[in-house]
């Protein structure tokens, strides 16, 4: 009996040759970009967006205090405090949008790649633009897919979604007022006054760019936002961001 | 070739099959963690987000 089964192991082997190492090779090569492109698109943005949630929150802590304000703080509307512009792809600032999920992302002096593809930073603050909280327009970008997607859901927001950007000086909340959808070429959407070039400073506006539509550079999806109020960095994360992020 | 890691792996094969599927998982977890997020940083840049009149802005220009 025993030696039967011994005898079953030991038909012969059909013994690997060239042809069949390559076809194997050629085969898992095949698996393996198959596995890329279901990845890049079901995954990517998942991955590499953790990566960029979890640099945010890092560099958040080194900003300043993260635990929930007092419920009692209230937003303030007088003069906010000045920033100091940060150099060419420093990080300065970390957004945070609701609206957009547990969304926590650095925001990167000037809008290079290395910037919007870094697995650290992903938003890109247009240089030439105000800086948060300052009388103009603070104008950031995204990528809508790939490289972390920050903003894939941008077409989302509502009317009086929040968004908050904290810096080492302070909390500034804005509340999204409209979409906007423009050729590439529409650059007045970072004007002081979104498309008005002519108009001088007249309130402090966010404005967010990205693709559109998704996976195309075809054209631009603009969501805009204007400030309602800050509260200074020593306070803490706004009370009603801490609730939705479900640190209270 | 996959034969061959087959028999490579110790013990009945019960033990291999547990081997097998445990050496799977920690490939897809190189491929989804790493390989794959470096081939999209390396070689698939995804559209640029940027209005064109920034180009200046950016050192490799507009994609």
């Amino acid at each position: 009996m025993a030696r039967q089964q011994r005898e079953r192991r030991r038909r012969p082997r059909r013994r690997a040759t060239f042809a069949s190492v390559l076809g194997e090779l050629l085969l898992t090569v095949g698996v393996l970009a198959l596995g890329y492109a279901g990845w890049q698109v079901w995954l990517a943005d998942a991955v590499m967006g953790g990566q960029q949630q979890q640099a945010a929150q890092a560099f958040a802590s080194e900003l300043g205090p993260t635990a929930a304000a007092a419920p009692e703080a209230q937003l303030r509307t007088d003069e906010p405090p000045v920033e100091t512009s940060a150099a060419d792809r420093e990080s300065f600032a970390v957004m945070y949008i609701p609206r957009l999920g547990e969304f926590e992302r650095t925001v990167g002096e000037g809008t290079s790649r290395a910037v919007l593809d870094s697995l650290e930073q992903g938003l890109a603050h247009y240089s030439e633009s105000a800086l948060p909280g300052e009388l103009g327009n603070f104008a950031v970008a995204g990528h809508r897919n790939g490289q972390g997607g920050p903003f894939t859901h941008l077409d989302e927001m509502r009317i009086g979604d929040r968004v908050y950007v904290q810096t080492s000086e302070a909390w500034y909340v804005y509340e999204f007022r409209n979409h906007e959808y423009v050729a590439p070429t529409g650059v007045g959407v970072v004007a002081a006054v979104p498309q008005q070039p002519q108009t001088p400073a007249d309130g402090r506006y966010l404005t967010l760019t990205t693709c559109n539509p998704e996976w195309s550079a075809e054209g631009r999806l603009i969501a805009y936002a204007t400030m309602v109020g800050w509260q200074p960095a020593a306070d803490g994360m706004p009370a009603a961001l801490a609730e939705t992020l479900g640190r209270l | 070739m996959y034969a061959a890691i087959w028999r490579a792996l110790p013990g009945p094969w019960p033990v291999k099959l547990v081997l097998a599927l445990v050496l799977l998982a920690g490939i897809a977890y190189l491929l989804i963690f790493h390989l794959y997020p470096w081939i999209m940083q390396e070689f698939f840049p995804t559209p640029d987000p940027v209005l064109d009149a920034s180009a200046h802005l950016t050192p490799q220009g507009i994609a």
